[in-house]
């Protein structure tokens, strides 16, 4: 599998921020010159988009994984969720690289309609 | 989640800048995380709410019985449970991403 800088995207792909929590776009703006500000922000900018995913995919596999809530979470749950996390961050990134495959092929195809 | 969160940060950075010397950024540094965490709680405690509603509550009577409160109860533990999993689980994924660049 190919591996990059930022794969698992946990900012972007469908995380659904919608303006809750920090989504900074440019730590430049925010925070002016003071270069502490500045690193404060991207770090808790991360901190949060972190938090985020955290909690959707908590929602998202609860439905999955759990049934009734019992005294304790048994270990079939707790496997079960751990892998729903695994194959979420999957499907993200399988949707990233098949689209960015799809976008490639489109645009060879329209170069060569140009020439 | 608040608007507050949203104006307090713009006007204090705004004043903040340069030469007055007046807003000490490690106190605005600290607001803003103590916001932050107060947004991660709110989010946390209506997402569980909604789960916890689902599963415990079938058709809604003139009072939360015995049997309701008990499983709303173990439901909340089970939530932060599932939610510690899920943090582990996805910051191990994060790591070994990172190790695998």
């Amino acid at each position: 599998a190919r591996r990059r800088r930022g794969a698992t995207r946990e900012g972007r792909g469908g995380t659904g921020s919608a303006g809750r929590g920090m989504d900074a776009p440019s730590a430049a703006g925010l925070g002016g010159a003071d270069p502490q500000l500045q690193r404060f922000i991207e770090v808790e900018t991360q901190k949060q988009r972190f938090q985020q995913l955290v909690h959707q995919m908590t929602e998202l596999c609860w439905e999955k994984c759990m049934d009734k809530p019992g005294p304790k979470l048994d270990s079939r749950a707790e496997t079960c969720f751990v892998n729903c996390v695994e194959r979420f961050i999957d499907t993200s990134q399988f949707i990233l690289n098949r689209l960015e495959q799809t976008q490639k092929s489109k645009s060879a195809f329209s170069e060569s309609l140009s020439d | 989640m608040e608007s507050g969160f949203g104006s307090d940060f713009g006007s204090d950075f705004g004043a903040g800048g340069g030469g007055g010397g007046k807003l000490d950024p490690g106190l605005i540094m600290e607001q803003v995380k103590v916001q932050i965490a107060v947004a991660n709680a709110q989010e946390l405690l209506q997402r569980m709410t909604d789960k916890c509603f689902r599963k415990c509550i079938g058709k809604p009577g003139g009072a939360l019985d015995n049997s309701e409160q008990k499983c709303i109860a173990m439901c909340m533990d089970r939530y932060m449970d599932s939610w510690n999993t899920v943090s582990r689980a996805y910051n191990s994924r994060l790591q070994r991403e990172r190790a695998n660049m």
